[in-house]
């Protein structure tokens, strides 16, 4: 996923419009209404959620059950370099639960989390679809396959230097 | 009415094409064992233990959720049948804190009672637990997610409330049952009503147990403890020691109350007939004077928060009257301590409630008086006074029957009995404000139309000094939120006077009262069976009508002065704000 940066204006405004045209369509317009409010902003903040809510007429409690139920929807917002990590059954066998704890012990963060400068996020799903590459890391586009622990550290060290931090 | 006939364990009936194997096995006294099944409430055929083997279908099927279909036959206790419910069970204790001997539920729990039906003797997959949360911080709400079974009874509960506070959340082996953000029930926008304590089968909601603070009150020397229990309770205490639902147990309440060892013992219902008297003078002025219409009654705490949190340009409809209980307090801690030369920083005030929202009421900053001292100090529920009762050795069902104190707050009329049910405020405050306005005492003071649990919402158009007012009781907050909107789009534009109360039924039905089983339920309703109770004791009562309580009028004359007064703003009125609604704060920690 690219990140196009919006501003918060912007934002608001394409939102607005997603949930006029979902208006009062309670629970079954719900995944969508998230998934698009996701690709605005990145991410689902609890004020997003709130007025996903109102305009749907369910519940906040009903909107984060949904959201907490797929790892697709993130309540975090995601880094300008967001390292996604797949934890599907093949890339799991191949051992990808340990690069995700060299990801995490690198960058000092656990998965789910931004580092304080929003420059790297982890994050893990279920299966990619790459599964002849296993184990698979996906930073932002790039896909990088039948990894292993040591690599981690060279792959993160390209992208500090791209961000210059 | 269209009916099918089916065979169910080799017994013929026949049944509305409208039910489910499960009722229809009630209809043929079969019983098949139920625990995410609620009457009315839940029917998500989530937990499997209610399987049945249907001849010539392929898979075991959930009784609650199959439809009854002609010439069916049903077999609810095969081998294969017992099994698989066996093997359901076994998995859902594999994932709980079992641990009865100190559970909440224990020997009240719908988990425990499977178990035992179905001869649980060990848990045979102990592997590892998901993880748990204990929520303790709000005044009224415990959440033990260590004992949730994952019915979604309670989701339910507060949905059919029109609220939607819990939902599931995560998924897979993770999956909990709680507030979004799985945030603390007290950073939720939460109204405390307790309906889904109330609906829960097993220990993992439960009321904030305030217990100990009364012993503890009590055995305290310099304390002088006064105890008030609301109408409600005599309409369901009797069920907590197996006395029939809708036992009137007034008598052995009082005399148990008594035994505990408080030094004063009054009802509730003096403090509702001066509820009456306030509320029905505001009435009256705000008719006469142009005020803020239709007026809303405020004797529901939890009806109360709703309306702070969902419909907060209602809170200047909302009666400016404190609910009765504390009124009572308020009273207790100014003209009673005075009469018996009492410190009233020595005086501890107990509320018997049917209701958890009525703890975190009596937390409400403006329910605190100007020396800093609350107007109740403990609130405790229908379900904790048994305990208490239990845990003193009483032998409820063997005692003499009794009432409150008699002096200066011990009488109440029938109209402070209704209180309980829901219209019982609104005719209540009807027969005095008739009398009030036509100066007389009226004959025909019952008001049928405003009584029962059929509609959620009730109208009735009364004459009042020879003029129509129109008037409606809602029962549930969700009832309450079809009102209130049907008001806000100018549907109903001419209502005078509404009654609100938070829990279908009203405080018969609160959420700190005795927990029935949903096998029970799905023969009796409960909110009209303790409703009876308390229609049964306003008809032999010598006075229905609150102005007719001669030491409410004593309190008028000596102390207060006259209804609406100077000092009864100060000490029997209050005020409302709004509340937000998961404000960005609640994700700080
Ligand atoms: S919830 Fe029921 S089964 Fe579980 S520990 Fe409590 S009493 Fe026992
Ligand atoms: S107390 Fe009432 S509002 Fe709160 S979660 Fe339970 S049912 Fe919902
Ligand atoms: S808290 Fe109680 S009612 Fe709610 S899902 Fe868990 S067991 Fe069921
Ligand atoms: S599936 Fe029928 S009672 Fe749970």
């Amino acid at each position: 996923m690219s990140i196009i940066k919006l501003t918060p204006e912007e934002q608001a405004t394409k939102l607005e419009a997603v949930l006029s045209k979902y208006k009062g369509q309670g629970q079954k317009a719900l995944m969508s209404t998230l998934q698009q409010a996701q690709e605005i902003y990145g991410y689902l903040p609890l004020p997003v959620q709130r007025k996903v809510a109102d305009a749907l007429d369910v519940s906040v409690a009903n909107v984060y059950g949904v959201i907490s139920f797929y790892s697709f929807f993130s309540l975090k917002p995601k880094g300008e370099y967001a390292f996604n990590v797949c934890l599907g059954t093949a890339c799991y066998v191949k051992g990808s639960q340990a690069l995700l704890d060299k990801i995490e012990e690198s960058l000092g963060i656990k998965s789910g989390d931004v580092t304080e400068d929003t420059k790297f996020s982890i994050s893990s799903c279920r299966c990619v679809g790459a599964c002849g590459l296993a184990p698979v890391l996906l930073v932002n586009d790039d896909v990088y396959g039948r990894l292993t622990p040591d690599e981690i550290p060279a792959i993160i060290a390209k992208y500090k230097e791209e961000a210059n931090v | 009415m269209n009916m099918v006939n089916l065979t169910i364990d080799g017994v013929s009936v026949s049944v509305p094409s409208s039910y489910t194997v499960l009722e229809a096995a009630k209809e043929a006294g079969i019983k098949i064992p139920t625990l995410c099944y609620l009457k009315d409430v839940n029917q998500a055929g989530a937990c499997r233990i209610c399987l049945v083997e249907i001849e010539k279908a392929r898979a075991l099927a959930a009784a609650c959720v199959m439809p009854v279909s002609e010439g069916m036959v049903v077999h609810t206790n095969s081998p294969k049948v017992r099994d698989t419910r066996k093997n359901t069970l076994e998995m859902i204790l594999s994932d709980h804190n079992v641990d009865c001997l100190s559970c909440i539920r224990n020997q009240n729990c719908e988990l425990q009672t499977l178990s035992q039906e179905y001869g649980i003797r060990k848990v045979t997959f102990s592997g590892v637990k998901s993880s748990s949360v204990m929520d303790t911080k709000s005044f009224s709400i415990v959440r033990d997610s260590s004992k949730c079974v994952k019915c979604g009874r309670c989701v339910a509960a507060c949905q059919k409330q029109s609220i939607g506070l819990l939902s599931f959340l995560n998924r897979g082996f993770e999956t909990t049952v709680g507030p979004a953000f799985d945030i603390s029930m007290a950073d939720a926008p939460c109204i405390y009503c307790g309906q889904c304590i109330v609906a829960c089968p097993v220990g993992a909601l439960y009321e904030k147990e305030e217990t100990e603070q009364v012993w503890n009150a009590i055995n305290d020397p310099s304390k002088h403890v006064v105890m008030q229990v609301a109408p409600a309770v005599r309409a369901a205490i009797g069920e907590e020691f197996g006395l029939p639902i809708g036992t009137r147990a007034t008598g052995k309440m009082f005399a148990a109350i008594k035994r505990l060892g408080a030094d004063k013992v009054y009802d509730t219902n003096f403090g509702a007939d001066l509820t009456i008297m306030e509320e029905g003078t505001e009435l009256i002025n705000r008719i006469k004077n142009g005020g803020v219409l239709p007026m809303i009654t405020s004797c529901s705490p939890g009806w109360v928060r709703f309306c702070e949190f969902y419909f907060p340009e209602f809170i200047p409809n909302l009666s400016t009257c404190k609910s009765p209980h504390e009124m009572e307090g308020a009273i207790i801690k100014t003209f009673y301590a005075q009469k018996n030369g009492i410190d009233p920083k020595d005086i501890f005030v107990v509320s018997v409630m049917p209701c958890t929202s009525k703890k975190t009421e009596a937390e409400r900053e403006q329910l605190v008086n100007k020396d800093g001292l609350k107007d109740v100090d403990c609130v405790i529920t229908t379900r904790e006074l048994a305990r208490m009762i239990r845990e003193a050795g009483i032998d409820f069902k063997s005692l003499p029957d009794d009432g409150p104190d008699s002096d200066l707050l011990g009488e109440y009329t029938g109209a402070g009995v209704i209180f309980g049910a829901t219209g019982g405020v609104m005719e209540a405050a009807l027969r005095t404000v008739a009398d009030i306005l036509e100066n007389k005492d009226l004959p025909d003071f019952e008001y049928t139309q405003v009584r029962g649990v059929e509609a959620d919402v009730k109208e009735a158009t009364v004459n009042l000094a020879g003029k129509d007012i129109k008037v409606a009781v809602a029962h549930s907050t969700a009832a309450a939120r079809k009102l209130l909107d049907s008001i806000k789009d100018g549907t109903n534009n001419d209502y005078a006077f509404i009654e609100v109360m938070g829990c279908s039924g009203g405080c018969v039905c609160g959420g700190g009262q005795p927990i029935i089983d949903a096998q029970t339920l799905m023969s009796i309703d409960i909110r009209a069976e303790r409703a009876k109770a308390l229609y049964e004791e306003d008809k032999i009562l010598p006075e229905r009508k609150s102005h007719k309580n001669s030491q409410i009028n004593k309190l008028y004359e000596e102390f207060l002065g006259e209804p609406n007064g100077h000092l009864s703003h100060e000490l029997l009125h209050t005020s409302y704000s709004k509340r937000e609604i998961y404000p960005d704060s609640v994700l700080e920690d």
